[in-house]
């Protein structure tokens, strides 16, 4: 198979969407903690697992395991095709045009990272400026911060709304020439916002500005159209949805790609080398030193598959009603308070409860088996912005149910009681 | 009585206190209550000087020599944070700083709250005793020479 073809994986009998035979793929959510059974709704932490996966990573170490690109022998080839259909399908997932435009990272993280270092280093000088929001998480600050810092540009934020969205009067004032790259998350891991970002994107364009998107908390919950939304660079974790950890895709234009210099040399990323010169690989791989999280980015595909036998648009309208069925029911309780109230929303609900400090509540929902995060969420400007050293997030996925959620809500009855 | 023993009676009071309690729930809400029995530091003191940052949770701490011994005063923004401060306090308070140094704290371990302590927690108790330990180990030295 043509390394570059991307592949798009049809869904075939759509069976329809039943969250009780879901689950029961997912062997972690089977256990119990403290003697309880677990309430996972951390998913915006991270995803459990389907046994497609576990087991098509278990496979890959028993019959396949080989070093990728360099071998001449049998089961490297089965690694490598094995690794390149992962890409393929990957592609397919959020509509590349091509799989050499869907590189391999180690996560979100890093995707950012390699634009910020290397498109951004060339791209942005003295004086510009790089454009990002309040409601940024920190993996989207910090790669830009560092880069404004070594060419002397400016960082400015675009200012959001107490309901937790974009102002978007403002965002279209700040776009000017000077603004080199804009860096916005497709949704809010804090406040669960999804943003407009096909229309920023085009505002943005109109001024010839570049825009890289967060997407880490947006593949594992709804369809992306990567080519659909033009944007310039999508980013986003496998282990986010339903895939392993470590491994993550930095998608690009082709025109941007082909003029990134590379951010890490070594094997695999060369074409020829000597002490005088090297030459550079094409892409993908120009991207991908060293030996890749093999069994990672077969895991990879393995989640997306699962995801595409699932169905995106019944997961999207399953999740939705487990969110609208949560926040119902969390603002019956006096003294909550929502973080996040945007119309349009997926899959978070931050929120706190009467004084109750979150690590407080935290500690309380843990001890009952519900497992929520607690703090600033990687998104320390966003709590100042608020005016709370943190909340309490509860964040669902494919597989929680109500019943889920009517255990979050007696916790938290419990939560202001013990606290009162 | 040695200052090791002192440190000991007061962890093992703890102990059978919170052995009254059959489950988690009545502990935790022993807990909260010392918290809240907690005074909190006086308002000079809430300072970054005084803060031990963690992630998820505030601690201030103001330890003091007197008389060759360390007192403490604590408090922290979160209840729970706030009741194990309290604890800590009962038990080293008034304390020489090399006991102090070598106080053995596994009484939270033995009253089930030992992970509270862990820095992966990030709620600045770990660190907090860390300073603690830091600040009594640097007046013991003082007192030796």
């Amino acid at each position: 198979m043509a390394e570059a073809e991307v592949q798009t994986i049809q869904r075939v009998g759509a069976e329809p969407f039943d969250v009780y035979s879901i689950r029961e793929r997912f062997p972690a959510l089977k256990r119990e903690v403290y003697g309880r059974a677990l309430v996972y709704l951390d998913n915006a932490a991270t995803s459990q697992k389907p046994q497609d996966v576990i087991e098509r990573v278990t496979r890959y170490y028993t019959e396949e395991n080989s070093n990728v690109h360099r071998g001449v022998h049998y089961l490297s080839q089965l690694a490598t095709d094995a690794y390149e259909a992962a890409r393929a399908r990957i592609a397919g997932f959020i509509d590349a045009e091509s799989a050499k435009q869907t590189i391999f990272t180690r996560g979100t993280t890093e995707a950012i990272n390699i634009v910020a270092s290397t498109f951004g280093r060339e791209r942005v000088g003295r004086g510009d400026q790089v454009l990002i929001s309040e409601m940024e998480h920190h993996s989207n600050i910090v790669p830009w911060q560092m880069l404004c810092e070594s060419v002397d540009a400016e960082l400015k934020v675009i200012p959001i709304s107490d309901e937790g969205e974009i102002v978007y009067d403002d965002f279209e004032r700040m776009l000017s020439g000077r603004v080199k790259i804009l860096a916005i998350p497709h949704v809010s891991n804090t406040l669960g916002t999804i943003n407009p970002i096909k229309e920023m994107i085009r505002d943005a364009h109109a001024f010839g500005i570049p825009v890289l998107i967060d997407g880490a908390q947006a593949v594992p919950h709804m369809q992306v159209d990567v080519q659909d939304i033009d944007c310039d660079f999508y980013c986003f974790s496998s282990h986010k949805m339903f895939g392993p950890t470590g491994m993550g895709i930095l998608y690009g234009k082709a025109d941007h790609l082909e003029n990134m210099p590379p951010h890490q040399g070594g094997g695999d990323m060369i074409e020829t080398v000597t002490f005088r010169e090297t030459t550079y690989n094409d892409l993908p791989h120009r991207f991908e030193a060293g030996t890749p999280n093999i069994a990672g980015g077969i895991g990879f595909g393995a989640a997306v598959d699962f995801m595409v036998a699932t169905g995106l648009q019944a997961i999207a309208a399953h999740e939705h009603e487990i969110l609208e069925y949560a926040t119902a029911r969390l603002q019956e309780i006096d003294g909550v308070r929502i973080y996040g109230t945007a119309p349009d929303k997926a899959s978070v609900i931050s929120f706190l409860v009467d004084d109750v400090h979150p690590y407080d509540a935290g500690t309380i929902l843990d001890r009952l088996g519900i497992a929520v995060r607690t703090g600033h969420h990687c998104t320390q400007p966003l709590m100042q912005r608020l005016g709370v050293p943190g909340t309490v997030r509860a964040s669902f996925a494919l597989y929680n149910t109500r019943e889920d959620v009517d255990a979050l809500i007696e916790g938290v009855k419990k939560v202001k009681e013990m606290f009162a | 009585m040695s200052h090791q023993a002192t440190i000991q009676d007061r962890a093992r009071e703890i102990v059978e206190e919170f052995a009254l309690f059959d489950d988690w729930m009545g502990k935790y809400e022993y807990l909260i209550d010392l918290g809240k029995l907690v005074p909190p530091i006086e308002v000079e003191y809430k300072t970054d000087d005084y803060k031990i940052k963690g992630c998820q949770s505030q601690v201030w701490i103001r330890p003091e020599m007197q008389g060759g011994l360390l007192y403490y005063k604590g408090d922290s923004d979160a209840v729970i944070t706030k009741g194990l401060v309290a604890l800590l306090i009962r038990v080293l308070n008034g304390q020489p700083p090399a006991a102090v140094v070598e106080a053995d704290l596994s009484f939270l371990d033995e009253i089930g709250m030992k992970e509270h302590l862990s820095p992966t927690r990030r709620n600045g108790l770990a660190s907090m005793m860390k300073q603690l330990k830091l600040y009594a180990l640097a007046h013991a030295h003082a007192a030796q020479n």
